[in-house]
């Protein structure tokens, strides 16, 4: 059981969740997730852990509702109860010495790249950051990534804000830097972190991409997580989530991860209407 | 042999009910429904009552089987019980899933003329006739002796282990990374072989036995062990053989295709079963090929037919060698399960959409005899063939989980990647760390689990009673050598003056005060007591609860 101390929504769809977990909280780095269930009835779902306070024991969320669990972790306040806070799983981002870092961030990976800018800014490194959404609108942390990184990137696909377009840009907003990037970070949706890995490839920039496959324990012990990087199969909660994006097998992943779009839709629609229907059968007289 | 013959030999072994092959292969109930009383009785006076009982050389956990036996042929349900839980915290998952006819059956006198007493049925109606009373007995627990055991995994090991030592007045805590306890009995075995109502039982009484369960920590990510070894006096891992094997041909990774865990863990602890009431979804199959011939493979293919599908085990040896239960390969064959022996896939055939379609198959023939003595198949050259499947569950085996190795240094580990311990004592190659259970032999069985559990608890304790322990009082508690010198000399009544002279103390703790002799001991700023009237030669303690940790008594011993 763990606490949710505060939720609020920072942009339409994208949540973000404080939490009591001081385990977790203490050992945390960059990088890594945790697996939660919303309540006893859940599914087990990895969340990246975006910022933490170890002295308050608290950590943070940042998730996009995109099905029913997602679902029903957008539905909790503040005072509320996770069934599951376990952590933290996976193995942390590497945080060396590597010169000039652009580090990419979409969706919820906006939330998760913060705290590994955050290391390698401490760390030394020239920060780059990369934010890349939809809209304007869908853009947060803008001022806490200002304060982590040396140039902040704005991408949108509409052209609201920043660059238009998407990631693909890379190379030509790389060239206005003057500088040499030694080495790329990209966390977000699957397409951005192929889309990412395949521009950079013709450079041989080394791209570190943070796995997102379906998972259940995290420990390495049902295997559902795993991906095949460099012809090899790995496990991506214990071997992972981060990997070499140009050795990612990515059309294996995104079949992978439909494995359960039928059912899923199921959960969707079936609580949809369901609660739908309940709260009218409620308000009648 | 030494049985006395003096009744007419009964060798009508009593059937347990079962719920039919026709309606049980469309529901998730459990299969054997248990002796009703009358049947457990007349079953249990068969037993001859040996006064050399050979079943009971060949039960991992040395129960009394002749007694419970008896007790039940008496009527005296809570008797039986009673003897039954000296030995063994897990009577009713035991009594369910106990290869007995490998064990205290096989070895039952009446075996030869084919009337073995049905042990393992008998236990189970003990376990079960107490369930059904609500409440279980809880024993005496002696007065704490201020130590601290951790206990690393919530399957039969560690419960084993966390039962033993709290029974001994030990803390104990289990540390477990999923979101419930058992283990394999909870992720793994089937609802309808081990329903979870009954692994919950047993949890429970734990509980009750004031063991206290943390769940979601995985130690090695939550915390290291060696964090853990600052706070416990002790600790035990039983963290099981998780990591799942696959075969490492092509295909493996197209949808469709399960690790044996993966499926179970989705059915069992997720209730993918009662998908979408629960949210882990599980997919419907049609035709699913369950790869292994153990008892995890029957468990899969046995769930996929409960879920509508057409179900088959492909096993590359022959009906002989399947390393299952008998009773489990029967009852497979009866709910409809079919056989492919002799079969080996190579290949996994996907579609466009990279679901699995086809497996292709080399069909095999019996070699000479291997290491474990089962004849080793030999492939047949040219014999591809191919067979349609939506779905593939492998269930070839798994190795111990390397987690806690991994982030363990110090921790020496085999070549399977199992951790190295001692038969007899279960203690690793780190001090104040034992290991026991699949973790050390590999995949085995619940009772091997257990049994290893009870010698590492038997060796934890005699480890953690040999421990001079530290009398921790508050005056004394974070004193430093001097305060402590003070806080003791004040308190003694005769003898030495502090150093390690012997000297007679008089301890408050409390509102009580006790007499003992002892010393302080600069380098540990220990005091140690020992039995004050009968002056043992092994000097020992009185602890914070205020008992000698010998003879449990307070004060004078
Ligand atoms: C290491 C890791 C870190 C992640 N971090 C974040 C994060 O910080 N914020 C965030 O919003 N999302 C994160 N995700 C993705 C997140 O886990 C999924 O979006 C979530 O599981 C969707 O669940 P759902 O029931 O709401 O949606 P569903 O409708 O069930 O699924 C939507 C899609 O999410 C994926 N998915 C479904 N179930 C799982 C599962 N058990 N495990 C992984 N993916 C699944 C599938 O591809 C599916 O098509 C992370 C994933 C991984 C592997
Ligand atoms: C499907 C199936 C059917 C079986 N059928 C039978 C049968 O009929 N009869 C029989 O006798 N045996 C059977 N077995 C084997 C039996 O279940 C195991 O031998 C037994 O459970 C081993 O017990 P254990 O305590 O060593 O480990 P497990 O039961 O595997 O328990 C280990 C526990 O440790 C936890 N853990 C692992 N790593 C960590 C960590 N780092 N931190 C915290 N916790 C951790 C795991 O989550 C797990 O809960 C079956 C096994 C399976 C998979
Ligand atoms: S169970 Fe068999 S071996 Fe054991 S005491 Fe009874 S008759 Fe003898
Ligand atoms: S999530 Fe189960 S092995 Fe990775």
């Amino acid at each position: 059981m763990a606490k949710i101390l505060t939720k609020q929504a920072v942009v339409p769809n994208i949540h973000s969740m404080v939490v009591e977990a001081p385990a977790v909280a203490a050992q945390i780095q960059p990088g890594q997730f945790v697996i939660v269930r919303a309540d006893d009835d859940g599914e087990r779902i990895p969340l990246s852990v975006s910022d933490w306070d170890a002295a308050a024991g608290t950590i943070t969320l940042i998730f996009m509702e995109v099905g029913g669990t997602t679902g029903k972790l957008a539905a909790l306040k503040a005072g509320d109860d996770l069934a599951t806070v376990v952590g933290p799983l996976g193995i942390p981002t590497e945080i060396g010495d590597f010169g000039t870092v652009m580090c990419i961030g979409g969706c919820y990976g906006i939330g998760s790249i913060y705290p590994i800018a955050r290391a390698l800014k401490a760390r030394g490194n020239k920060v780059i950051t990369v934010m890349e959404s939809r809209s304007s609108f869908l853009l947060y942390w803008e001022d806490r990534f200002k304060k982590v990184s040396d140039t902040l990137i704005v991408i949108t696909r509409d052209g609201t804000k920043g660059y238009r377009g998407h990631v693909s840009r890379a190379p030509e907003i790389m060239k206005t830097l003057g500088r040499p990037v030694h080495r790329i970070i990209v966390n977000g949706c699957t397409y951005l972190l192929k889309r990412a890995s395949d521009m950079s490839r013709p450079y041989e920039m080394k791209t570190i991409v943070s796995l997102n496959p379906i998972m259940i324990d995290g420990t390495g012990m049902c295997g559902v997580c795993r991906v095949t990087v460099g012809k090899e199969t790995k496990f991506a909660c214990v071997h992972g989530p981060d990997f070499d994006g140009h050795l990612v097998d990515w059309e294996e992943l995104l079949q992978r991860r439909k494995t359960y779009i039928v059912e899923e839709e199921i959960v969707v629609t079936a609580s949809r209407c369901e609660d739908h229907h309940a709260a009218i059968r409620e308000q009648r007289p | 042999m030494t049985e006395p013959q003096k009744k007419k030999l009964d060798l009508n072994r009593r059937e347990m009910p079962k719920q039919s092959p026709e309606v049980r292969r469309f529901n998730f109930s459990e299969v054997a429904l248990g002796y009703p009383a009358d049947m457990a009785m007349a079953e249990a006076s068969r037993c001859l009552q040996c006064k050399k009982p050979l079943c009971v050389n060949n039960c991992p956990v040395e129960i009394n089987i002749p007694g419970f036996v008896k007790l039940i042929g008496e009527g005296d349900f809570p008797g039986a019980i009673r003897v039954l839980k000296e030995k063994n915290l897990l009577p009713a998952v035991c009594g369910r899933v106990c290869p007995q006819e490998e064990q205290c059956e096989k070895t039952c006198v009446l075996v030869k003329k084919g009337g073995q007493i049905a042990i393992g049925r008998l236990e189970r109606f003990a376990a079960d006739w107490e369930a059904s009373q609500g409440k279980a007995a809880v024993p005496d627990i002696p007065p704490a002796t201020g130590r601290k055991v951790a206990v690393v995994g919530g399957g039969p090991a560690g419960l084993t282990v966390a039962g033993d030592l709290i029974l001994r007045g030990h803390a104990v805590t289990i540390f477990e990374a999923l979101h419930k306890l058992g283990g394999v009995l909870t992720y793994g075995i089937p609802e309808f072989r081990l329903p979870k109502a009954i692994v919950g039982w047993e949890v429970e009484y734990l509980k009750t036995l004031g063991v206290e369960l943390i769940t979601d920590y995985v130690v090695g990510k939550t915390r290291t062990l060696a964090d853990i070894l600052k706070e416990y006096d002790a600790v035990f891992i039983g963290a099981g053989a998780g990591l799942p094997w696959f075969m490492n041909i092509p295909g493996e990774n197209l949808n469709g295709v399960y690790s044996a865990n993966e499926y179970l863990t989705r059915m069992n602890l997720m209730k993918g079963f009662l998908f979408p009431e629960y949210d882990t979804p599980i997919k419907r199959h049609r035709k699913v090929a369950v790869v292994g011939g153990g008892n995890v493979a029957m468990d899969c293919a046995r769930t996929a037919l409960r879920l509508g599908a057409d179900s088959k085990i492909i096993y590359r040896r022959s009906r002989q060698e399947l390393p299952a239960r008998l009773e489990e390969v029967e009852n497979a064959e009866e709910e409809g399960i079919v056989f492919e022996f002799l079969t080996l896939p190579i290949r996994y055939i996907g579609d466009e959409r990279g679901w699995v379609r086809q497996i292709e198959y080399l069909k095999m023939q019996l070699g000479e005899p291997d290491a474990s003595g089962r004849r080793s198949p030999v492939p047949i050259e040219g014999s591809e063939t191919l067979m349609d499947v939506d779905a593939v569950v492998c269930a070839i085996g798994n190795s111990p989980n390397p987690m806690i190795p991994a982030t363990t240094p110090g921790l020496q580990i085999g070549k399977k990647g199992n951790i190295v311990a001692d038969e007899a004592t279960g203690k690793t190659s780190m001090d104040r760390v034992w290991a026991g259970g699949d973790v050390v032999t590999g995949a085995a069985t619940v009772i091997l689990a257990m049994g290893a559990g009870r010698k590492a608890a038997r060796s934890i304790h005699e480890y953690l009673s040999s421990l001079l322990l530290p009398i921790r009082f508050s005056a004394f508690r974070n004193g430093s050598i001097s305060s402590l010198r003070e806080a003791a000399r004040c308190r003694m009544r005769s003898g030495g003056r502090g150093g390690r002279k012997p000297a007679i103390f008089c301890l408050t703790l409390g509102s009580a005060r006790y007499d003992t002799i002892g010393r302080v001991h600069e380098s540990q700023h220990i005091i140690y007591g020992h039995h004050g009237k009968t002056a043992p030669p092994k000097i020992r303690v009185i602890t914070e609860s205020g008992g000698c940790c010998v003879c449990r008594k307070s004060g004078f011993c």
